[in-house]
């Protein structure tokens, strides 16, 4: 198994999923299922290829330096589960 | 003269690299359309690209990236035509999309250079590593609520450059030369305000110690946003004590990112961001790969302001002033400019002398600033004249100086005002000396019998009859001739 | 005068012309056959208010002499889709009571060229699944049904609920996503037209990412024809989306000549591997001998990265997915199941808020770019990309167009394939290149296999190049003659 129930806890963890540790095992398996699939691009020789940055071959368009959004506290707050005084709200974080 | 500290085994040195992130001057954010200014209403400054909403797409602020080449430029540094936006992922209350589109693998500036003036005349050339863009992140408030954190988003997705150091920096002093000439770079680039208060200028510090002599690399420690060029160094000198003392005990320093507490002077482990990170950086795949014209980049150089190594060099070469003054006029470009215009014609030296001595102590004495001064340049050079033209003399050009603060009148007509034209007419002159020789017969044969050291006294006692007015070079020939009569 | 329901867009935009019907009666008409066929779940919010107002608007409109490409015309729009008002799903439950305070491109799109909304389909939660079965909202069920059998399909997926709706009458065309094959099997699922366009035609502007750098939108219709009015009025260059391409919209409808005398058309060997279906290679041969008789020439050609470009898929979309559903975390929009801290409340709100299939999407993304593993999986995933794309330029260098069979299968059971992955990922084993070339690809409906389900043939194209992929595709359609109905659609 390619994946083993630490390494599927620390990407759980790096993702901020939560998952049961009953349910590791089982996910363990799925996950390796999936990434011995993929595997099998080992087997292609890239020497030399780039990788794709993108498929559309343009370069990156720039907007002009102006001030045309924003402005709409209501807006972005509207949606909130949490806001008080224009501030969205969360868990206290200690540093 | 080297940075060494004491240890009670050896002798140690410090070694020092710098990340200085630069809120970029722009109108608009790196990627969304909403204002960059400070201190407005919480969430006021948002657009939905900044605060992450579903389906919101980046696109690029063209100035941004002007501003960054211009930056690369400053730094005497390779622009990199291709440059390419990753995201650096990690969650966090106030970065919104659960990533930070910044630069990883290709920046937009590559190696550069700063050179710090330090105070003995002397200069070190510390190595620029590279310059990258990326979007600053949001506000996060622990303090309004027992239980909740407050979030602003205001920040989030202003444009900034990431700019970092070789590990070249063998003192906290150089530490803070290096911040201060960055600065300065930056504000005559007109790329960063460099306000340090207000955060458009933080600077994180890595910090390792050797033994003197050896060349290795030990374990550093990243201590961050430090907001301060004096904390700075606090920090710098405090953590490299503590590496040295962990080192001395037989212990090992372990790599963390460290905070500095200003109120206790020293740094503590980050606990929150303790447990080791893994961004997980790729290409973007909103973005394309940002490719630079060339021409677009001789433009910007062509309209490069004279920057401060250059301005110095000038000053020196055209000014006859010494590495240091020239150093400390050159700093900011507003002082370079008020002590320029006072030299204009006149003795740059003495010019030097006055802006850097009683002027400069008048602007810290008063208060005022350079765009506002207690005393304009063209004050300052017609008070110069009057010296140069033996109106007054130095000492009553010192008297005038104060007035000139006091009233913001100009010097000639101060000088008229309190008569303190210098005398000059021989006819007074001889008068006064006549009248000092009269009245000290003993001294005068004193000084014919070879007691010639009393010079010193006849001069004082005709100064003193004239207030000081008198051309000191004029009494000494007049009393020379009349005391060998 | 057949049902409005069974109107094609074409003959709908003539019918309000002529002034035989207004667009709300039209709009009527769709939300009352909506109303009776509420059991396919094709729709997760319906808008019925909505639609009878642009209706009207669209009718006072055309009195006023103001016609857009697709003046009164009902659509069902996918709901990934954010609409400015209107709830928005992606058919998660973590975007719980979100409604976009903006409308994106592409529907604005639309609206400005005239359409009526009659709601939000179902999909695949965020997009991710073939069979809609990953909905928080239920699966859809495929209006058609096996020969005899009363087994509930699935629609395909992700826009499984926007081909069910115009499979079933639902909407006279639906909007639909694409980003390995989520528009055309679901459109060869259910009997009717899907293309997803070329990347960088629709703008993806306000619509909920997936992988960015495979999405597209498309349409999904009845008729070649349709697919070709639907498609210009939704694209078109957006400068709010970086990889939108500068390109002007072609009248595509013009490109329909019907002439393809003298093309090539190119016939992937890698598309033939043992164990395909024999129902399937022999409509293929069908579809190749329907161009042969329109004076096109079929040309052997050599894709030989294809048995790779499901591996390569299924670690680039799930990398780009895991940094793009990052912004799902309960801080300001959707699902917050509290924690004590902020960490626990992420893990718990992403816990419960992502379905099976996206959590186990986000974990493998995770890995595949997580340190150490970057190189081995996303950056070679990235170099057979441009491997695979490479094939699609070496061969269009010698053809015109592409033929294959859109999807391996016909539509299978509900449940069939929901317990294993892999199996479930090989459905879009045709569509994923042509995904990972961002070329134009459209699923024609070409025939019923045994047991009376549709089948669909895909024509690939160059970059860009829509007009001819639709030109050949309306031949094909003609040459086809696909006149089947779902169960339960009277004609
Ligand atoms: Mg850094
Ligand atoms: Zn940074």
């Amino acid at each position: 198994m390619s994946l083993d129930k630490n390494t599927v806890r620390n990407i759980a963890h790096l993702a901020r999923i939560e998952v049961p540790d009953d349910e590791l095992e089982h996910l363990a398996c799925e996950l390796s299922k999936i990434i011995d699939f993929v595997e099998q691009l080992s087997e292609v020789n890239t020497d030399g290829v780039p990788p794709m940055t993108s498929v559309a071959d343009l370069s990156l368009p720039q907007r002009e330096d102006a001030v045309k959004d924003g402005g709409y506290q209501d807006k972005v707050l509207a949606n909130a589960p949490e806001a008080d005084e224009g501030f969205f709200l969360v868990p206290k974080v200690v540093e | 003269m080297a940075y060494v500290i004491q240890g009670d085994k050896h002798d140690w040195e410090v070694v020092i690299g710098l990340e200085v992130h630069a809120q970029v001057i722009s109108n608009s954010k790196l990627f969304s359309g909403a204002a960059t200014e400070f201190g407005n209403d919480p969430n006021s400054q948002v657009s939905f690209v900044d605060a992450g909403f579903p389906g919101m797409l980046p696109v690029i602020n063209a100035v941004c990236v002007e501003q960054a080449v211009r930056t690369g430029l400053g730094l005497k540094a390779k622009i990199n035509l291709t440059s390419v936006f990753a995201r650096k992922n990690y969650f966090y209350a106030d970065l919104p999309q659960g990533y930070q589109i910044s630069q990883y693998e290709l920046p937009i500036v590559g190696e550069g250079e700063v050179i710090l003036d330090m105070p003995d005349g002397s200069t070190r050339t510390i190595g620029i590593e590279r310059l990258h863009l990326e979007q600053d992140a949001g506000k996060s408030m622990h303090d309004q609520h027992p239980s909740r954190s407050y979030i602003d988003l205001n920040r989030s997705g202003v444009a900034l450059m990431e700019i970092v150091s070789k590990p070249d920096m063998r003192s906290p002093e150089e530490a803070g030369a290096y911040v201060t000439k960055l600065r300065s770079i930056l504000r005559y680039l007109g790329t960063c305000d460099g306000n340090m208060q207000e955060g458009s200028m933080r600077c994180d510090a890595n910090v390792s110690v050797r033994p003197v002599g050896s060349t290795e690399l030990r374990t550093r420690c990243e201590i961050k946003n430090v907001n301060s060029i004096r904390f700075l160094q606090q920090a710098i000198e405090y953590e490299a004590r503590r590496h040295i003392d962990v080192y001395e005990d037989g212990g090992t320093i372990s790599q963390e990112t460290r905070l500095f507490d200003s109120a206790k002077g020293e740094t503590r482990s980050m606990r929150s961001k303790e447990q080791a990170h893994d961004y997980r950086y790729f290409p973007d795949p909103d973005l394309l790969p940002l490719q630079l014209d060339p021409g677009m980049i001789e433009g910007i150089r062509a309209t490069l302001p004279e920057l401060p190594d250059e301005k110095k060099a000038r000053f020196v070469r055209d000014y006859g002033l010494s590495p240091y003054d020239a150093g400390v006029l050159v700093a900011e470009k507003a002082p370079a400019d008020f002590y320029e215009t006072v030299a204009k014609g006149r003795d740059a030296k003495l010019a030097a002398n006055w802006v850097m001595g009683d002027f400069f102590a008048a602007l810290n004495r008063t208060g005022k600033t350079i765009e506002n001064p207690p005393v304009t340049a063209d004050n300052l050079g017609g008070l110069i004249d009057l010296i140069a033209d033996n109106t007054i003399s130095g000492r009553i050009a010192k008297e005038v100086f104060e007035l000139m603060v006091e009233t913001g009148k100009a010097p000639a007509i101060i000088v008229e005002e309190k008569g303190l034209r210098q005398v000059t007419d021989t006819g007074a002159i001889d008068a006064a000396i006549a009248a000092v020789l009269a009245a000290n017969p003993d001294k005068v044969a004193e000084y014919r019998s070879g007691k010639d050291k009393l010079f010193g006294f006849f001069v004082g006692q005709v100064m003193k009859a004239t207030q000081g007015k008198a051309n000191p070079a004029m009494v000494n020939d007049i009393l020379k001739t009349k005391l060998a009569e | 005068m057949s049902k409005l329901t069974n109107l094609t867009i074409a003959q709908a935009r003539d019918g309000l012309a002529k002034g035989d019907f207004s667009a709300t009666e039209l709009a009527q008409a769709h939300l009352g056959a909506i109303d009776k066929a509420r059991g396919l779940n094709a729709y997760i919010t319906e808008t019925p208010e909505l639609a009878l107002a642009q209706a009207a608007a669209s009718d006072k409109r055309r009195q006023a002499g103001n016609v857009g490409a697709l003046e009164g015309i009902p659509l069902a729009i996918k709901d990934l889709f954010c609409t400015e008002g209107v709830r928005t799903t992606a058919a998660s439950h973590i975007l719980d009571g979100f409604t976009p305070p903006y409308e994106s491109t592409v529907t604005a799109n639309l609206k400005r060229a005239g359409a009526v909304f009659l709601g939000k389909a179902n999909l695949d939660e965020f997009a991710m699944g073939s069979s809609n079965e990953t909905s928080y909202y239920g699966g859809v069920e495929n209006p058609w049904k096996r020969k005899g059998s009363d087994a509930k399909l699935v629609p395909g997926g992700s826009s499984g609920g926007s081909a069910a709706a115009v499979a079933a009458r639902l909407a006279l065309g639906a909007t639909g996503t694409d980003t390995g094959g989520s528009i055309r099997q679901p459109a060869a699922f259910c009997g009717i037209v899907g293309i997803k366009p070329t990347y960088g035609r629709c703008s993806r502007w306000g619509i909920v990412a997936f992988a960015s750098s495979l999405d597209q939108a498309g349409p999904m219709t009845r008729t070649v024809r349709d697919s070709a009015i639907m498609l210009g009025a939704m694209c078109g260059h957006d400068p709010k989306d970086s990889t939108s391409a500068p390109m002007p919209v072609p009248d595509f409808e013009k490109a329909l000549t019907g002439d393809i005398r003298g093309l090539k058309v190119g016939i992937p060997r890698e598309y033939r591997p043992e164990g395909l279906s024999p129902e399937i290679a022999k409509l293929w041969d069908q579809g190749i001998d329907w161009l042969k008789a329109a004076g096109a020439t079929p040309v052997d050609i050599s894709l030989p990265h294809t048995k790779y470009a499901l591996a390569t898929y299924y670690i680039v979309a799930p990398a780009e997915a895991s940094s793009n559903l990052a912004r799902y975390d309960g801080v300001r929009f959707g699902l917050r199941v509290p924690g004590k801290t902020l960490d626990e409340q992420y893990a718990k709100t992403r816990g419960e808020g992502f379905g099976k299939e996206v959590r186990r999407r986000i974990l493998i993304g995770t890995y595949v770019l997580s340190a150490g593993y970057y190189d081995a999986y996303y950056a070679k995933a990235q170099k057979l990309r441009t491997l695979i794309a490479r094939d699609f330029a070496e061969a269009f260098k010698a053809v015109d167009v592409i033929l294959t069979p859109t999807a391996p299968s016909a539509a299978f059971a509900a449940g069939e394939k929901t317990d294993d992955p892999i199996a479930m990922y090989l459905n879009d084993v045709f569509t994923v290149p042509t995904s990972l070339a961002g070329l134009p690809g459209i699923s024609v409906p070409a025939g019923l296999n045994a047991e009376g389900l549709p089948l669909g043939l895909q024509l690939i194209g160059r970059p860009f190049d829509e007009e001819t992929v639709l030109k050949v595709a309306e031949v094909m359609e003609q040459a086809a003659g696909f006149t089947a109905l779902p169960a339960g659609v009277e004609g």
